[in-house]
């Protein structure tokens, strides 16, 4: 199977995550569509990896897993709390940081 | 004996500080310490004096070098003394004249609670005054000539209370300081030219440079001694300055400070022999003095302002006579010597008077003071003998040489010259027999009961001594110094002499004299003496009121000077404020109003924030790839 | 290793500040005591330093040299000329006066309530007094610095505790009350930082561009200042026109700010007027000085045919400043920001006098920055102590005082003739010299500016006329004359204006040598006089 095509796939994926942070409320849902375009960018990687025969693409993949892992720890942690203080997960809710 | 020379300058200047730090404890025996130092310095002087007549005419200057002042590479100035047969005459003239006026304000400011720092100034006036005439270099002379300058304005103002007296005060300095600027660029002048300032050599080298230098030099000068001398154009400082206390205006405002500038033309004759152009001005600026002040002492009915007028007039023959050159500078200095003994003794006199009347200035409300105050009466009739020139008494000798020189002079400029000083001497007689005959004769305009009741005395010894020996100066100093040309011998190594040929002969020129002479006393006499003189002065004549207000001297300067001035600084101070600051104000509104709008991009809303940073890596993934593509 | 004798100087004042600063909130008179007594050490290290010095001896003397930054070539090298040897004097004896006049201006009504509450933190007295050292401190390091980059930290360091000392200890006096005063003294306090700050910054870029230029020519960038006129003596060092003068106006845009020079001057009227009297004489008569020093030794220094470049447009802008400053005191209706306008005319004539390249103008430049300093702070401490007794600053609320406190008057009156120059006192021998030095080579200049001499006298007399004499006016009865300590501020300054002026020769021994290696970096010669010339 031709990797360009795993190219189309993570493209198409990072699409709908980068759409999803753009249009939805709900902070989980943005949270998730975050996670979906780490992940599209890992399919990426690891393609451009098989595409040019090396392992740097792999070992990136590896970073961004983990890069993730600390980000879901932290951001569902901000979340909670959110909800808890805010009864509410939505992120329009949570615009006071603003000058 | 030259080391003594320091003393004259120090002994003075020991009494100005011990009096003026010392504090209160001194108030007792403070006048008393100052005219013992004021009297000091006038043995000194005659010490000196006696020294000098010891040695050769050609020897006789003498030199102190203290310490050198100013070094700065390429620039030297020495505190250094030069007392020459010039600056001998001015050291006697200050410190005799001075220590008798010292003398007299003891009686006269014996009620006054500050007089120990009247004496200080008094002091502190001597000690400058000297430093001025016995300066070897301008630049010390400069020092000394800004001194009396602080002088005149610490006395001119000493009834500080009054605002007349500060304003007059502020004024004097201010208009001397316009002067002053004179002298100061004279002195850069010489610097570049000559490479120094010191006398010797300026005045040596004056024929190694052109004389359009000289010429600048000289009207700078000019300029100085203009300032200092009250001659027009800056002569309107003198009227007021008669604020201060009458023992001051005696010393400062008649004998000593104001002749500086006559002073300062005379040893500056190397330069001024060689500028012929600056002479002819110092001529015109003093012909043109000589009857500003005439006629503004006729119109005056303030005694103390109708004698500075005087005063004026009569610097305005010394700067005449200066300004002829070799024909006349000894001539100047002698009017010089003979006015300092009998404008003294006018003023003393009319202080004595104004003690005796409460201090009532207008002579309008004296009359018939004669018999009141006898010594006053006899002591201020020689002075006024001598200034009209009375033959035979000091004004006469001294006035009379002037005007010959002025004939000398030769040519039109000669008789026009001449034809001034002889109206100017009628004048002078003619506004000193008013005074005379306002003060001392005719009927009593003042009472001795009801609201303004005055009680004319004879004043104390302390005042009338004073007054007796400066009676005595005018009466024969004029016929001392012209003895065998005595005077004109005496001078002579410092200021060369050559005799003028005046057009008319001597005797001519004499006769003419007294008949001016007596037109004035005669015109006078009949306006005031005949006749009774109203106590409150008649509107007169449009011109009578123009000289009443000194030829609209200050409504000319509020009108061309203080009054733009102050549109001046207002408007400056206006741009400073909203233009200079308001560039600087504006800049920093700019950038708080721009960050003001800028910060409404922080909304607050994350996925406002996430299309930004969307966006923005588009854009920088679009510029990566276009600059590939590139 | 010598004693490192300098250094000890700067750090004298240093290592004060931050015991003052450590004393006990209640023990506020200890802190006084304390700042006062190592002023007076300070005092006694630059006198030290003075007699070290040897005038016929080597340009820069004491030298120290230590590597720092050994990467970027910044070194710790200090030095002492002759024109930095009597500025560090004129530091170190002004801050003595300082303290001493501004001995309760940090005292508040509520201190001696709240002093004994335990833990409390905010110590006006002692904040006040570690700041005025802080600042002595940096300044006297920024005359000693010869590396340009030590020069330039410690040139920006002073703004930290300069702006503290306005903007928290301001004037109460105020004639619109405390909350207003408050609000301007805050505007006085940000735009005297913002500006300086600007300068800063683009001197900043100036000396980025020195040490590239270096770094390009010499092979290794270095601040050095010797190493700097060295290498363009011997031409290793040979900068593009455009390049130096790009440089110089970095460098002298930062120090015309500082000087201040017209039209950069507007932070000084206010910054002066909202600050207590001791802080205005410490910003004029010290920190300000550091701007016409750092001129001198710096932009002459290191960029001589730039300097010659911007002459004109410089002797210009003096002399605008010295009749601008000088009309403007005469405008004005509060005596501080009168004093003020009065020093921005008086930074003209230093700054005239630096730029007419002359021995006299230059020499005088230098006494004229120590003089004005003594004069300014004499007429400035009085007008505190008058201000501090009536409570306005306005100068239309005061009249005949000379009746009721002589000695004030007297003082005040010394101080404003020193201002006007007269002569025997000490200004009038740097004036002078300016106005020679600079009518020997334009004399125009020299012309008008020897005219402006009048408006002096016109801004002081008028000044000394409206407040000190005429009838008593309300409010003014009961004034007391000059105390002990007051006295003991103003009489020993107006001792030294009188025997500078009679006597100058200790200082000029000193400026004349290092004057001449000025003008031999500039390679200029003094005018011949015309007699010669001709010869």
């Amino acid at each position: 199977m031709n990797p360009v095509n795993y190219l189309y796939l993570a493209a198409l994926l990072f699409t709908i995550g980068a759409s999803g942070v753009l249009i939805r409320r709900n902070a989980i849902i943005v949270f998730m569509c975050v996670e979906l375009m780490l992940n599209a960018s890992n399919l990426a990687l690891v393609a451009f990896s098989r595409l040019h025969g090396n392992l740097d693409g792999q070992i990136m993949a590896f970073f961004t897993m983990v890069v993730a892992a600390a980000e879901v720890v932290v951001g569902l942690a901000i979340i909670v709390t959110l909800f808890r203080s805010r009864h509410s997960a939505s992120v329009d809710d949570a615009s006071l940081m603003k000058l | 004996m030259e080391s003594l020379i320091g003393l004259l300058v120090g002994a003075p200047l020991l009494g100005a500080a011990v009096l003026l730090c010392g504090g209160r404890r001194l108030d007792r025996a403070g006048h008393w310490l100052g005219t013992a130092l004021a009297a000091s310095s006038f043995v000194i002087g005659l010490l000196l004096f006696a020294d000098m007549l010891g040695e050769e005419t050609e020897q006789r200057a003498m030199h102190q070098h203290l310490f050198s002042w100013i070094p700065v590479n390429g620039f030297q100035a020495d505190v250094a003394f030069q007392l020459d047969q010039l600056s001998m005459t001015f050291v006697l003239l200050i410190t005799g004249v001075g220590t008798l006026i010292h003398l007299y304000s003891i009686g006269y400011m014996e009620h006054d609670e500050r007089r120990r720092r009247f004496f200080g100034y008094l002091n502190l006036f001597l000690a400058a005054m000297l430093l001025l005439v016995l300066a070897d270099n301008f630049l010390l002379l400069y020092v000394g000539w800004e001194g009396v300058g602080l002088a005149s304005y610490l006395l001119i103002g000493f009834w500080q209370h009054k605002p007349s007296a500060a304003t007059a005060a502020k004024k004097a300095f201010l208009v001397n300081r316009v002067g002053d600027v004179g002298l100061s660029i004279a002195i850069m002048i010489m610097f570049t030219t000559f490479g120094t300032f010191a006398f010797g050599p300026v005045f040596e080298a004056t024929g190694e440079t052109s004389e359009g230098k000289l010429t600048a030099i000289g009207l700078m000068l000019l300029l100085a001694a203009c300032g200092k001398s009250a001659q027009v154009p800056l002569q309107s400082w003198l009227g007021d300055a008669m604020e201060g206390p009458t023992p001051v205006s005696a010393l400062i405002h008649a004998a000593t400070m104001v002749t500086a500038g006559v002073y300062l033309i005379t040893r500056s004759g190397a330069i001024f022999n060689a500028a012929p152009d600056a002479q002819t001005v110092v001529v015109v600026v003093g012909a043109v003095t000589l009857l500003f002040g005439a006629f503004v002492g006729c119109a005056k009915d303030d005694i103390k302002k109708a004698l500075a007028g005087s005063t004026m007039s009569q610097i305005g023959y010394m700067m005449l006579a200066a300004g002829l050159g070799p024909i006349g500078y000894a001539f100047a200095i002698m009017h010089l010597v003979t006015h300092g003994f009998f404008k003294a003794g006018l003023f003393l006199g009319a202080g004595s008077v104004m003690h005796g009347m409460n201090d009532e200035v207008d002579m309008r409300r004296y009359g018939g003071l004669r018999k009141y105050m006898p010594v006053t009466f006899v002591t201020f009739g020689l002075g006024y003998l001598a200034i009209i020139g009375f033959p035979g008494l000091s004004g006469f000798f001294s006035k009379d040489q002037i005007i010959e020189a002025a004939f000398a002079k030769g040519g039109t400029q000669g008789w026009i010259l001449g034809s001034v000083t002889l109206l100017g001497a009628a004048i002078t007689a003619y506004y000193m027999t008013r005074v005379m005959a306002l003060t001392f004769f005719g009927e009593k305009r003042w009472s001795e009961t009801g609201k303004d009741a005055v009680h004319p005395h004879e004043s104390p010894k302390s005042m009338t001594i004073p007054m007796i020996v400066l009676a005595f100066g005018s009466v024969f100093a004029g016929g001392l110094f012209k003895w065998n040309e005595s005077f004109v011998h005496w001078l002579e190594p410092v200021t060369q002499f050559e005799h003028g040929h005046s057009p008319l002969s001597a005797t001519a020129v004499t006769s003419m004299t007294v008949v001016a002479l007596v037109i004035g006393v005669g015109t006078a006499w009949l306006q005031y003496g005949r006749r009774p003189v109203p106590a409150v002065a008649p509107r007169g004549s449009l011109l009578t009121r123009a000289v009443r207000r000194d030829f609209l001297q200050d409504d000319l300067n509020h009108v061309a000077l203080v009054k733009p001035g102050e549109y001046l600084t207002r408007g400056l101070v206006y741009v400073d404020h909203k233009l200079v600051d308001g560039v600087v104000n504006g800049t920093a509104a700019t950038v708080g109003g721009a960050s003001g709008r800028l910060r409404r991009v922080q909304n607050g809303f994350v996925r406002s924030y996430a299309v930004s940073m969307f966006g923005g890596a588009a854009v920088l993934v679009a510029a990566t790839l276009l600059m590939r593509a590139v | 290793m010598s004693f490192p004798l300098l250094t000890a100087v700067a750090v004298l004042p240093a290592a004060g500040a931050v015991a003052t600063a450590a004393v006990p909130a209640a023990q506020r008179t200890l802190a006084k005591w304390l700042a006062l007594c190592v002023s007076l050490a300070t005092v006694v290290l630059a006198a030290v330093v003075l007699v070290r010095f040897d005038p016929d001896g080597d340009r820069y003397q004491l030298t120290e040299s230590h590597a720092w930054i050994a990467d970027f070539g910044v070194r710790y090298e200090l030095g002492v000329d002759g024109i930095g040897a009597v500025l560090v004097a004129l530091t170190a004896v002004l801050i003595p006066f300082v303290i001493l006049a501004g001995w309760h201006d940090a005292d508040t009504a509520d201190d001696e309530k709240t002093a004994e509450t335990p833990g409390r933190r905010w110590r006006p007295t002692q904040g006040f007094f570690a700041l005025i050292l802080a600042v002595e401190a940096m300044v006297l390091i920024s005359f000693l610095a010869t590396d340009v980059f030590l020069f330039y930290i410690f040139f920006e360091a002073m703004l930290i505790p300069l702006y503290f000392l306005i903007g928290g200890f301001g004037d109460r006096a105020h004639q619109h009350g405390e909350e207003e005063a408050s609000r301007q003294r805050s505007y006085a306090a940000v735009k005297f930082l913002l500006y300086n700050l600007a300068g800063g910054l683009i001197m900043l870029a100036a000396v980025i561009g020195l040490y590239a230029v270096t770094a390009d020519q010499l092979g290794e960038g270095t601040f050095s200042l010797q190493a700097i006129t060295e290498a363009r003596a011997n031409g290793e060092l040979d900068m593009a026109t455009g390049t130096e003068r790009w440089l110089f106006l970095g460098f002298f845009f930062a120090f015309a700010i500082k000087a201040p020079l017209f039209p950069l001057h507007t932070w000084l009227p206010n910054a002066m007027g909202e600050s207590t009297a001791p802080v205005a004489v410490l910003i004029t008569a010290v920190v300000d000085k550091v701007g016409t020093f750092a001129m001198l030794r710096f932009c002459l220094g290191l960029f001589p045919e730039a300097s010659e470049w911007a002459t004109p447009v410089v002797l210009v802008l003096a002399l605008i400043s010295i009749i601008y400053g000088a009309l403007l005191a005469v405008g004005q209706r509060d005596i501080k920001r009168l004093i003020a306008y009065a020093s921005i005319s008086h930074f003209g004539f230093i700054i005239l006098g630096i730029f007419a390249m002359t021995s006299q103008g230059q020499g005088g430049a230098t006494l004229y920055m120590v003089n004005h300093g003594l004069s300014t702070a004499v007429l400035m401490l009085v007008a505190g102590f008058l201000i501090s007794r009536r409570g306005s600053r306005l100068i239309a609320d005061y009249g005949g005082v000379q009746k009721v406190a002589p000695v004030l008057a007297g003082s005040f009156l010394v101080g404003g003739l020193a201002t006007l120059s007269l002569p025997g006192l000490a200004p009038f021998i740097s004036e002078f010299l300016v106005l020679v030095g600079t009518f020997s080579r334009y004399p125009v200049i020299g012309i008008i500016a020897a005219a402006t001499i009048v408006l002096a006298a016109l801004y002081v007399l008028v000044l000394y006329q409206r407040t000190m004499t005429g009838p008593v006016k309300a409010g003014i009865e009961g004034m007391a004359d000059l105390r002990v300590r007051e006295l003991a501020v103003a009489a020993p300054l107006i001792a030294l204006l009188i025997f500078l002026g009679v006597f100058p020769k200790p200082l000029t021994d000193i400026v004349n040598p290092a004057v001449e290696h000025t003008l031999s970096d500039v390679r200029q010669h003094d005018p011949a006089p015309d007699v010669e010339a001709a010869k």
